[in-house]
């Protein structure tokens, strides 16, 4: 990709332009969009680290049988916080509010978002809903203990807080929605010239699939915990049956998002593999149109399949079948995808440092998860695993061993850029080690409990299961130890001297043409685009 | 101790080897693919990259294969679950109430029993129904499982293939003791299993007075304790005339547990509920005679 000469290395970069006011005010009240993206970085990657204690302490229970640390009061208050923070909190605004918020406008040549002033009320949006939530552990009846999926008639039941928790569930809706806005608008609105749509990097593609699920999906989340709350102050009766409600009408509601919002947190993260394999492989992505369709091919097929999440709940069997059947064809593209990726390998000249060694084990952790997903969405065998421990791990194969790996390998790729400065490999690798085994020691004999019929949530076991539990509880130890020197490395390389380069990587999209870090504005001139992205030959559009 | 199985058991397990089956071979050829070309292709082997045109044969060929096995992994599976849903018609039905946190069995001619149990070969239908929240009704050795709504009846059906019991869990979370409401199916040779179901009630253990075998029938015990213990509702242990902090309309007030307030708290139990309670108190799956409300109170009374 070519474009003008965008030379600002003589600007003072982001980092030191904190607009008219100062200090903590420069940044909590600024509307740049990278100062944004780093602002809900800090709090995303705080919240992850709290919630990956909370999950310590869950596996610590469950090492022995019977009570071993807390209560089982205290144990189901545990998931529920360990889910709500890590699915409302963490990983749906994940890598769109952090990396989307900063790298969107510069990968398409624009100065910023379409709405600043709104990205700004996005995020605070976000920390009153985080507020709010933290609020409701030590206020009202105290932690809340439904689960994070607030399923009703236990959630209007229950004596703990649900009600303060539903409404901050509500309140960072709005984040997401008008994130999502705003990152529609922009790259509609404001590509460079000659940014054609398909000399967009996939990044932005995923991006852009993404916000569409965000704003479309994002309300109806929005209407069902309000329901759910004003169910809880007026006892009106839409769900609670002793009042002539229907509990599965809460269901469908909650998935109808939940769902969708699965793919809110795996497109962008399959957006970011597909910026790290070309760079480091030095190789044109194999599949550009199929990679970009397929994300908007999951995007819709992915509204439709919310009813295998009900697949014992009572729901008709032609329904069932329905949604097993779309739920195997959502399947084709995300393979698709996969296939595209190591292709993308074929013939290149690959490096693998650490973010590109993160990169790899996204693909065989997050097979694992999609293939996984076969089990868990065939109907024969989901009535038997629906609601075990097979579940459990599906779903952390998918989310972290997919999008919490897809995050590290952003962190580390686009780390040079948003900091100005480099890191060292070597303890990198070291908490890569930690992270992989630890990671498959935690989750993998979860499958073996769940389909040895291990249900989830339990507080307790029954003593052919303490073997597996035990070999996790090892494991959530090794994947801890390997997280935290991550995130120690991490801010140590913040303290690094700066003089990172500008393109440290190779890489060919735009964010590798502006200095490191980026200057306010990103470009004293917007570029002009003469070419598609991973260009690596050098041969313009091929 | 060998687990029984249903006629389930083995076509659920066909088709689980089959997806695994599918999904191991294609995992090893994407990470064995991956792993092959990051070493042949490594910068250092292979330092500049070559020119690799785009094969849409290729795309169409891992995009049409992969559509044909998803569709072949859910056609097995829809035949299996097909099976599941067609209950025969001389199957046993026996309603199962679900309540947090314990399973209660009644059969056609009035036996009630907080065990599952059924004859060998023979079809059995489930009628589910919770007096409370949403739970679960899973049998691990029998491949089935169907959630248990209130407000809803749902159903399934197995037929046991061998004998012996196996595990009931409750897998819908359902609050404080979701972990512990487990009970099991024991599954009996069709003669042993009329002699059972033609017998009277069991007689109560010695000791234990009839009142105490209500209470426990209604689920009282799963909650308050007899004996000072703690559990999600106060203990009965020395309840009567209690000061007790309770809430009436929203409001705070102290009273005496006396013989009226036991009595509007068995028969309307979220009209005054004891401040500090984890959660409302369910409704009796089957309304109390005022014969036994009376036994309940007397026995209270006594409980020092």
């Amino acid at each position: 990709m070519s474009h003008s000469n965008a030379d600002g290395g003589a600007l003072p970069s982001y980092l030191e332009v904190s607009g008219r006011r100062t200090g903590i005010l420069g940044w909590i009240l600024s509307t740049d969009h990278k100062r944004i993206g780093i602002l809900y970085m800090s709090l995303i990657l705080g919240f992850f680290l709290v919630a990956l204690c909370i999950g310590l302490l869950m596996r610590l229970e469950l090492l022995l049988p019977g009570p071993t640390i807390v209560q089982p009061n205290t144990y189901n208050a545990l998931f529920t916080l360990h889910g709500v923070i890590m699915i409302f909190l963490f990983i749906v605004p994940g890598i769109p509010a952090m990396f989307g918020n900063f790298f969107l406008p510069i990968q398409i040549g624009a100065k910023d978002v379409s709405f600043p002033r709104l990205n700004l009320a996005s995020w605070w949006l976000y920390a009153i809903g985080a507020i709010m939530a933290l609020l409701s552990l030590f206020t009202g009846g105290g932690v809340p203990d439904t689960g994070w999926t607030f399923y009703v008639p236990f959630s209007l039941r229950t004596g703990t807080n649900v009600p303060l928790a539903v409404l901050a569930v509500f309140v960072m809706g709005f984040s997401s929605i008008l994130t999502g806005l705003n990152f529609i608008t922009t790259i509609h609105r404001l590509r460079a010239p000659g940014m054609s749509w398909f000399r967009m990097p996939l990044f932005v593609w995923s991006l852009y699939a993404t916000a569409w699920i965000q704003i479309l999906a994002t309300p109806i989340l929005g209407i069902t915990v309000l329901l759910v709350f004003l169910e809880r102050l007026f006892g009106i009766g839409l769900f609670d049956p002793a009042k002539g409600g229907d509990p599965l009408l809460y269901q469908h509601l909650f998935w109808i998002y939940s769902h969708p919002a699965v793919y809110i947190m795996i497109l962008p993260a399959m957006g970011v593999i597909s910026e790290i394999f070309p760079t480091f492989a030095k190789q044109k992505i194999f599949g550009y149109k199929a990679i970009a369709f397929s994300s908007l091919a999951i995007a819709f097929v992915g509204y439709l399949v919310w009813g295998h999440h009900m697949f014992t709940s009572g729901i008709s069997d032609t329904s069932r079948w329905i949604f097993s059947l779309l739920t195997f064809i959502v399947a084709v593209p995300s393979g698709i995808k996969v296939f595209n990726w190591v292709a993308t390998l074929y013939k290149g000249a690959i490096e693998v440092p650490p973010p590109m060694l993160f990169a790899l084990s996204f693909i065989f952790l997050f097979s694992i998860g999609g293939l996984t997903g076969f089990v868990v969405g065939a109907l024969a065998t989901d009535i038997h695993i629906h609601d075990t421990y097979f579940v459990v791990a599906h779903f952390h194969y998918v989310m972290f061993g997919g999008v919490g790996i897809a995050i590290f390998a952003a962190l580390l790729y686009w780390f040079p850029k948003m900091f100005g400065r480099m890191f060292r490999y070597r303890p990198f690798f070291i908490s890569w080690v930690f992270i992989f085994v630890g990671f498959n020691t935690l989750y993998f004999p979860m499958f073996i409990m769940g389909w040895l019929g291990m249900p989830r949530r339990y507080y307790d076991y029954m003593p052919e299961f303490q073997i597996w539990h035990q070999i996790s509880t090892v494991g959530s130890w090794l994947l801890a130890t390997g997280v935290f020197i991550f995130f120690i490395y991490f801010v140590k390389s913040l303290r690094a001297p700066r003089g990172a380069p500008d393109n440290p990587w190779g890489g060919t999209t735009l964010e590798w043409r502006v200095p490191s870090p980026p200057p306010a504005e990103n470009f004293i001139e917007i570029p002009t685009v003469t070419a598609g992205p991973y260009d690596h030959h050098g041969e313009g559009d091929a | 101790m060998n687990t029984p199985t249903s006629t389930f058991t083995s076509g659920v397990d066909q088709v689980f080897l089959l997806i695994v089956g599918i999904s191991v071979v294609m995992l090893a050829l994407v990470t064995v693919l991956m792993i092959y070309f990051v070493i042949r292709y490594h910068r250092r082997r292979h330092p500049k990259p070559e020119k690799v045109t785009q094969h849409t044969w290729l795309e169409i060929t891992w995009t049409v294969i992969p559509t044909i096995l998803v569709l072949v992994m859910f056609w097995f599976s829809f035949s299996e679950f097909r099976k599941m849903r067609d209950v025969p018609a001389d199957a046993l039905t026996v309603q199962v109430i679900g309540r947090m946190w314990d399973w209660a069995f009644e059969y056609p001619n009035g036996k009630r029993t907080d065990k599952l149990y059924v004859p060998l070969d023979r079809a059995v239908r489930l009628e589910l129904k919770s007096v409370d929240v949403n739970h679960s009704f899973y049998i691990p050795a029998f491949r089935v499982k169907e959630d248990v709504v209130p407000g809803r009846q749902n159903f399934l059906w197995f037929r046991p293939q061998s004998m012996g019991p196996a595990d009931i869990y409750c897998a819908e979370y359902c609050g404080q003791n979701h972990a512990y409401m487990m009970s099991k199916v024991i599954v009996m040779s069709q003669s042993e299993f009329d002699t059972w179901y033609n017998e009277g009630a069991p007689e109560p253990e010695s000791g234990a007075p009839a009142v105490l075998a209500l209470m426990d029938d209604q689920g009282c015990l799963t909650c308050h304790s007899v004996d000072g213990s703690p559990g999600a509702g106060p203990t009965f242990k020395g309840i009567f005339n209690r000061r007790t902090v309770i809430l009436v309309n929203g409001r705070e007030r102290e009273i005496a547990a006396d013989e009226a307030y036991l009595r509007r708290a068995i028969l309307e139990p979220n009209a005054e509920i004891v401040t500090g309670a984890a959660m409302e108190m369910p409704a009796s799956p089957d309304p109390l005679s005022a014969e036994d409300v009376d036994a309940i109170i007397a026995y209270l009374k006594n409980l020092k």
